[in-house]
């Protein structure tokens, strides 16, 4: 066999070996010896990066799916498989992320059992759960293709659309959701991203990264998996951004207002340059791109507003989850080394089981088989390392 | 009727004794080292704070409609009837969102421990089950932590201010703040100078997240019917078109573009 090794799989080795490390201190020396968490701030980048962004950034999944099988726009097909694909890998992982976070991960099975509805975690972990498995079986027909399972496949596809409907409205309930866990901490947590609407918020930026999300995603995979780019179904999703990103912003404008927190924005703060490190990459960039029709036309635009967008909501949920919280704690989190290169190998594995679904499985339309020039995780890694800052 | 604790800081000598009785109840360790800490963690439940001659005592407050028990996502923590926020670790998977949403940033994390539980002052429930006060309550020489029914402590601490208008700040700690708490507090300083913040609501925080999930429910069947709903116009239209000839599909795929 033969093994070419590069800089990026040097890298990639290098990451998921100090991941591995970090592992160890982790659960065979505890969370206080593998994190910066501390009583004044209980929750960390595992919980707002790994869990908030992840659930986030795989939200092209049920956005997809939704256009394609609810609203029939059969031209968007083509992208849907890869979309699944992100969008199952991304909550497994998430999952995975939360093992390391729990303090008694063992007893992640617990809400199956123990209920207390009025929980906004206990929703949101029926929702993952049972998403988690409409994933599943979603992405399953492309593993029973593979292998010409034929009678299971007839099943799947009979059940597919109660299936779709089933996990839009799970992903809406748990995107939102997201939001609201942390409407209970109105003293807590700073008032540019407080507001009884953090669930709408949520919800509507949740859409906006997944459509982002895709156009990165095509862009990618056109690049180094040797494919068409399906150009008009990216100007199409670009179009959709543009809209979503409209709405979103007047929503946001017009809350900041209600609340009288808008002053506040040129009043020079900590918080205040987060939130405009926020707002100019989710809102002001992507929207000045996509509504200029020759930017909005061409790859590079496209791939440049939607990479915005995510890097813009990446910030926008470590602001509510970390950021906008550590006025109230009374002090600065930054993250131990290992927080760092759990999450850094967690991402690393996730972009090789990408690698190797698309390598192994028909994952894109006309399914080319790559060459060893185009080792897709070693190309691929740095981007992601990069969304992660 | 709920059980609640009154602390007068005007009564308060800063003997520390509610310190070792509560050390000693919850079989905590305890001392000369640990008393000089003034700050809850998770050996310490209560401990009293000094500010020049001014003493406050800082525990769980046992709120009446606590942020912990209603964000459990497994109910290990729970309010009783009688008062106490009590917690049972063997349902805990240890998530701290209990940590994240107390607006008292009580709950505290055995974070060394591999099998960590939270740990907070759970009012000595007991005792207080078994009709008796809480530990701090029962060994506070003084009588400035006092132990009691809520309502009827509540009417004293207006007395006290009431009869002795210049020894305190007229304000009784723990009525309104966030719904209300067990714990009830008097002072002669701003509560703020020992942490209390006093920029709470007075409604219970739960209520926030209660509103949204309540919602749920109808949600979910409005949701399948409306979804359902566009799934099979979109794809009525089709079948339609289908059935009109290829001419049709060609205008159509044009509307849509």
């Amino acid at each position: 066999m033969k093994m070419k090794f590069t800089f990026w799989k040097a890298v990639f080795l290098l990451v998921v070996a100090a991941g591995a490390y970090g592992t160890y201190v982790r659960f065979f020396h505890g969370l206080g010896a593998s994190t910066n968490l501390s009583d004044q701030f209980p929750w960390g980048i595992w919980i707002g990066f790994d869990v908030l962004c992840g659930v986030m950034l795989a939200a092209g999944g049920f956005t997809l799916t939704a256009a394609v099988h609810i609203l029939n726009i059969q031209r968007l097909k083509p992208i849907v498989r890869p979309t699944i694909l992100t969008a199952f890998l991304g909550y497994v992982l998430v999952s995975v992320a939360l093992l390391f976070d729990l303090g008694r991960p063992y007893n992640i099975w617990h809400p199956l059992i123990m209920r207390n509805p009025h929980s906004v975690m206990f929703e949101v972990a029926y929702c993952v759960m049972l998403y988690t498995t409409v994933l599943a079986l979603e992405f399953s027909p492309i593993v029973l293709e593979r292998f010409n399972l034929q009678k299971p496949l007839k099943v799947v596809k009979a059940v597919l659309i109660p299936l779709v409907l089933l996990g839009v409205i799970l992903s809406t309930l748990h995107q939102s959701s997201l939001g609201t866990l942390y409407l209970i901490m109105p003293t807590k947590l700073h008032p540019f991203w407080y507001t009884p609407l953090l669930p709408v918020f949520f919800f509507l930026s949740a859409i906006a990264v997944g459509l982002a999300m895709t156009i990165f995603e095509s862009s990618m995979s056109s690049k180094h998996f040797g494919r068409e780019l399906e150009l008009p179904i990216l100007q199409e999703l670009g179009r959709v951004l543009l809209v979503v990103l409209t709405v979103y912003g007047i929503l946001r404008l017009e809350d900041l207002g209600h609340r009288g927190v808008l002053g506040q924005i040129f009043i020079s703060s900590y918080e205040q340059r987060l939130f405009l490190l926020e707002i100019a990459l989710a809102l002001v960039l992507p929207l000045i791109l996509l509504s200029l029709p020759k930017v909005r036309q061409t790859p590079g635009g496209l791939y440049l507003a939607a990479v915005s967008v995510v890097l813009g909501f990446i910030t926008n949920r470590l602001n509510v989850s970390i950021t906008g919280m550590e006025t109230a704690a009374g002090l600065h989190y930054i993250p131990k080394w290992t927080e760092i290169a759990i999450t850094g190998a967690i991402i690393a594995v996730g972009f090789a089981l990408f690698a190797a679904a698309v390598k192994y499985l028909p994952i894109f339309p006309e399914h080319k088989p790559i060459t060893a020039s185009e080792e897709p995780v070693l190309v691929k890694a740095p981007v992601l390392s990069h969304a992660g800052d | 009727m709920s059980k609640a604790l009154l602390y007068d800081a005007t009564l308060c000598i800063d003997c520390k004794q509610c310190e070792a009785a509560c050390a000693e109840q919850n079989k905590l360790p305890y001392d000369d080292t640990i008393a000089k800490e003034e700050k809850q963690s998770e050996h310490k439940f209560t401990a009293v704070l000094s500010h020049g001659d001014k003493y406050m005592r800082r525990l769980c407050m046992n709120c009446q409609d606590p942020a912990c028990v209603s964000v459990c996502p497994v109910a290990a923590l729970r309010k009783t009837s009688a008062g106490p926020v009590i917690y049972e670790a063997s349902r805990c998977m240890g998530c701290r969102y209990c940590m994240a949403a107390c607006p008292f940033g009580v709950p505290k994390y055995e974070w060394g421990s591999l099998n960590p539980k939270v740990r907070k002052c759970t009012m000595c429930p007991e005792r207080v089950l078994a009709g008796r006060q809480t530990a701090c309550a029962e060994n506070c020489p003084t009588g400035a932590t006092k132990f009691g029914e809520r309502d009827d402590l509540i009417s004293e601490a207006r007395k006290r201010i009431q009869d002795n208008p210049s020894n305190y700040i007229p304000h009784i700690y723990g009525v309104e703040e966030v719904g209300g708490t067990s714990v009830l507090l008097l002072s002669s300083v701003p509560f703020e100078q020992f942490g209390y913040r006093t920029d709470f609501p007075s409604d219970a925080l739960p209520l926030r997240t209660y509103r949204v999930l309540s919602r749920i429910p109808d949600f979910i069947p409005l949701g399948f019917v409306m979804l359902g709903g566009v799934w099979w116009i979109t794809h009525r239209r089709e079948a339609v078109a289908a059935a009109e000839g290829k001419a049709a599909v060609d205008s159509s795929k044009e509307q849509n573009q």
